[in-house]
């Protein structure tokens, strides 16, 4: 076999892809007898996860000492952005509040969304064809979100052989049965009409001629029922989504202004919140009648260390607004690391391989070649394996940098399914690695996992209300759905689910309400007073907003 | 290279970039974004998913090697090279129109689109889009094909754009062609492609309340029960056909 497209590989690398290479054959042999690694039984898989997925290291945690959830063990990094103070632009309009007993708006609107993502989006377009006005703000562009950078696509039970009681099934064993069942069924039996919705709204789904759907399988499911638009799915889902909502006139988008505190009513309903316009912290007071939460995750705060696949402004504003503000927090100790991440090249560190490599075939390899687990274990249970591969066993690769992973075996799936599959399903990544010069047909991947999913965050019913009247909630800010692990393709059926009734319950909410007459941060004055009585002292404050990476000055 | 520019001096493992007309000196190896990152220079406008796929930090550049030629990328894809000139491009002013999806009677999806974006038709073929494309797209390829009608080859052609509008700042004759695109991806998913059927039947077995008694009765399971209902799960096999398996236990169907 040549070895030629291996010579981009440093010479570290090189003879470990080349194990990879001498395997193959009889890996491909052992799959067609249906030989290959089996699946963890549940108690194994337990076993794996205590020892080795960072969720259970116990350096790293802290004890939440202030709020409604106070006394939960979180990320260090967390409970620090939850134990901060607001931010100098909040504590300035907090005293004048206390002075005149409320804050003059300078827009209003029906329904706030705050979030530009594809939560936020499905929220707004849904508020809008419901005859509310709408404002949607964004830290970013319109956008600008997890969302977009999704590839590898979203569970829907709609073929003969699938229901939504067995998505169901799946569902909850994959969160290790910590979901909320009733978010979960309301997540699994809207499904089918979501892809409906999305289908009538022109987004593009590999299909058959016919017009039926491809589907496979991901990590932990029991019918195929990934639906993908190659591997770019997020992206053709949120150009859809943004273009849809930029149809409708009724919807405003404010870019670049992060909500920074919500605001609320003597009566503690939230009524809209404080904006903060970047660059250079201008604040936007907004009322409105009713408030939806869209900020999505917290990778940037790169929890344990690890680096992450999430977008510039994954910084867990939501979980900040929503903690303050009285809303408890659910399963944020849990975070879903995506077992491959890239190693090399460096410079996408963390970026995503998707499991739709997985998916078609692409097996995890050691140093020598050798599998050593079932591909399509939960996602949880196979960076467990990883870690254990690199770490106790010390069978990972090492890569220059000071990188270690595993090989995902890519070139597999086009001896599996036929020549030109890999062009043909991956078109995204594999124009990316060519233009590096790694022609991904030919050879394997180095990964390792990376942060990459919130499984937990802000407490919500099925209908995406909070226990704050006003406020709702959808997508990856919100926990319960997944428990304390998600499985591939619900996260994007997810923010179309709950971002859709989080749209029609606020407008809901908003048709039976008055604008807010004194809009004001009474809420403050108790979550500062526990900040306080707990010994925090003002100076580090949140949220956070944008990482500071570099010798960038915080902002 | 132009020694006579005011450049920073630098080491082996830095080079000099000029960005708002500064030389700046910044670490060698890295992508223009992470590179301005450790000069202390972060932007808010210029930054997006940092995996190549959002479009937010498209930059126009130039470089000693070409100083006859402009380039594009994106900042979180590029490294930086040594004498580098950038001027990112947050946001490119383009022509969007607003549409419903809805087709007159003596229309088709084609027709719209062309309606929707006629300057498709100004197209002089110089390439530049093609040239600018940090995907690498075939931008004048769809946008004949849009002109002639055939959206679902533009939609195949288009479909890695990430909408960065770096071909709509060099188009001679001021097309769009990130957006006429979305408008043909949409057409021609909204009106030419064919629905599933499949997903007709299930969305009709759902709203006629078909799961309700299912779930009633999974839910009412003890967890001993209902994760023994989890582990007997069958497993459709990896190669069969989409709707020709079926499970021997049929009771969640």
């Amino acid at each position: 076999m040549s070895s030629g497209p291996l010579n981009l590989f440093p010479e570290m690398l090189r003879d470990s892809a080349r194990m990879v290479q001498r395997t193959r054959e009889s890996r491909l042999s052992r799959r067609r007898m249906g030989e290959g690694v089996e699946a963890l039984s549940l108690s194994d898989r337990r076993a794996l996860l205590e020892e080795f997925h960072p969720d259970h290291r116990l350096d790293g945690r802290g004890v939440l000492q202030v709020g409604p959830s106070k006394g939960a063990s979180l990320p260090f990094e967390l409970v620090e952005l939850l134990q901060s103070w607001p931010r100098p632009l909040v504590m300035d309009l907090y005293g004048a509040c206390r002075e005149s007993g409320s804050l003059t708006a300078g827009m209003t609107t029906d329904v706030l969304v705050i979030g530009g993502g594809g939560a936020g989006t499905a929220a707004a377009i849904v508020a809008a064809e419901a005859g509310a006005r709408v404002l949607v703000a964004t830290k970013l562009r319109l956008g600008d979100s997890n969302t977009v950078m999704a590839e590898g696509g979203m569970q829907v039970a709609d073929h003969e052989c699938d229901s939504p009681a067995q998505h169901y099934l799946d569902v909850m064993g994959g969160g290790h049965f910590t979901s909320d069942p009733d978010l979960v069924e309301a997540l699994v039996t809207e499904g089918p009409g979501v892809l409906r919705w999305m289908e009538e709204l022109g987004m593009l789904f590999d299909k058959y001629p016919t017009g039926r759907m491809k589907v496979r399988h991901g990590g932990g499911t029991s019918r195929k029922r990934l639906h993908a638009a190659g591997d770019v799915t997020g992206l053709e889902m949120m150009r859809v989504l943004k273009d849809r909502m930029e149809c409708l006139d009724r919807i405003q988008v404010i870019p670049f202004a992060p909500a920074v505190e919500l605001l609320t009513d003597e009566n503690g309903r939230a009524v809209g919140a404080i904006l903060e316009q970047l660059p250079g912290g201008k604040p936007l007071i907004v009322a409105a009648k009713a408030v939806v939460l869209a900020t999505g995750g917290f990778g940037r705060l790169h929890l344990n260390g690890f680096p992450t696949s999430n977008h510039h402004g994954a910084m867990a504003d939501g979980l900040v607004l929503a903690y303050r503000a009285g809303v408890p927090l659910r399963d944020l100790n849990h975070c879903q690391y995506h077992p491959t991440g890239v190693v090399f090249p460096e410079k996408l560190n963390g970026l995503l391989l998707t499991e739709k490599f997985r998916g078609l075939g692409a097996q995890l390899l050691n140093r020598h070649g050798d599998e050593f687990v079932f591909s399509l274990e939960p996602r949880d249970v196979t960076t467990a394996a990883i870690i254990r591969e690199c770490s106790e066993f010390g069978n990972g690769a090492k890569a220059p940098g000071g990188g270690v992973g595993v090989w995902l075996d890519i070139p597999m799936i086009d001896q599996i399914h036929g020549l030109g599959t890999i062009e043909r399903e991956f078109p995204g990544r594999f124009k990316e690695y060519l233009r590096m010069g790694l022609d991904i047909r030919q050879v394997p991947l180095l990964a390792y996992p990376t942060l990459h999913y919130q499984n937990g965050g802000v407490v919500i019913q099925p209908n995406g209300g909070t226990d704050m009247p006003g406020l709702f909630a959808a997508g990856e800010v919100t926990g319960g759905v997944h428990g304390r692990n998600r499985l591939m393709g619900n996260a994007l059926l997810e923010i179309l689910v709950f971002g859709r009734r989080a749209g029609a319950s606020a407008v809901a909410f908003a048709k039976g309400v008055k604008q807010a007459q004194e809009p004001g941060l009474g809420h403050l004055e108790a979550y500062l007073e526990q900040l306080e009585s707990a010994g925090m002292q003002p100076g580090r404050s949140s949220p956070r907003l944008l990482p500071a990476y570099g010798s960038v000055r915080p902002i | 290279m132009a020694g006579s520019l005011n450049k920073a001096a630098h080491t082996p493992f830095s080079v000099s970039i000029r960005y708002d007309e500064t030389w700046i000196e910044v670490p060698s190896g890295k992508t223009i974004l992470s590179a301005l990152e450790e000069a202390g220079v972060g932007l808010v406008r210029g930054v997006g998913c940092r995996g190549g796929i959002c479009g937010a930090c498209a930059v126009l550049y130039r470089v000693p090697a070409q100083t006859h030629t402009m380039s594009a990328g994106l900042m979180c894809q590029e490294t930086v090279q040594d004498g580098m000139e950038i001027l990112p491009l947050p946001h490119v002013p383009h022509k969007k129109v607003p549409h419903h999806l809805e087709l007159p009677e003596d229309e088709t999806p084609a027709h719209h689109v062309l309606r929707l974006y006629p300057e498709v038709n100004n197209c002089v073929m110089c390439g530049e889009c093609v040239r600018m494309c940090p995907m690498d797209i075939d931008v004048m390829g769809y946008v004949g094909m849009i002109k002639r009608g055939d959206l679902k080859a533009a939609a195949r052609e288009s479909f890695t754009c990430i909408g960065c509008q770096l071909c709509v700042i060099r188009c001679p004759a001021s097309i769009s062609q990130p957006n006429a695109a979305l408008a043909a991806r949409r057409w021609l998913g909204a009106h030419q492609e064919s629905r599933a059927d499949h997903l007709t039947r299930m969305v009709e077995k759902v709203d006629a309340g078909r799961y309700t008694s299912v779930f009633r009765w999974m839910r009412r399971l003890d967890s001993m029960e209902f994760q023994a209902l989890y582990l007997r799960r069958e497993r459709e096999p990896d190669e069969s056909p989409p709707g020709t398996w079926l499970p021997e236990d049929q009771t969640l169907l």
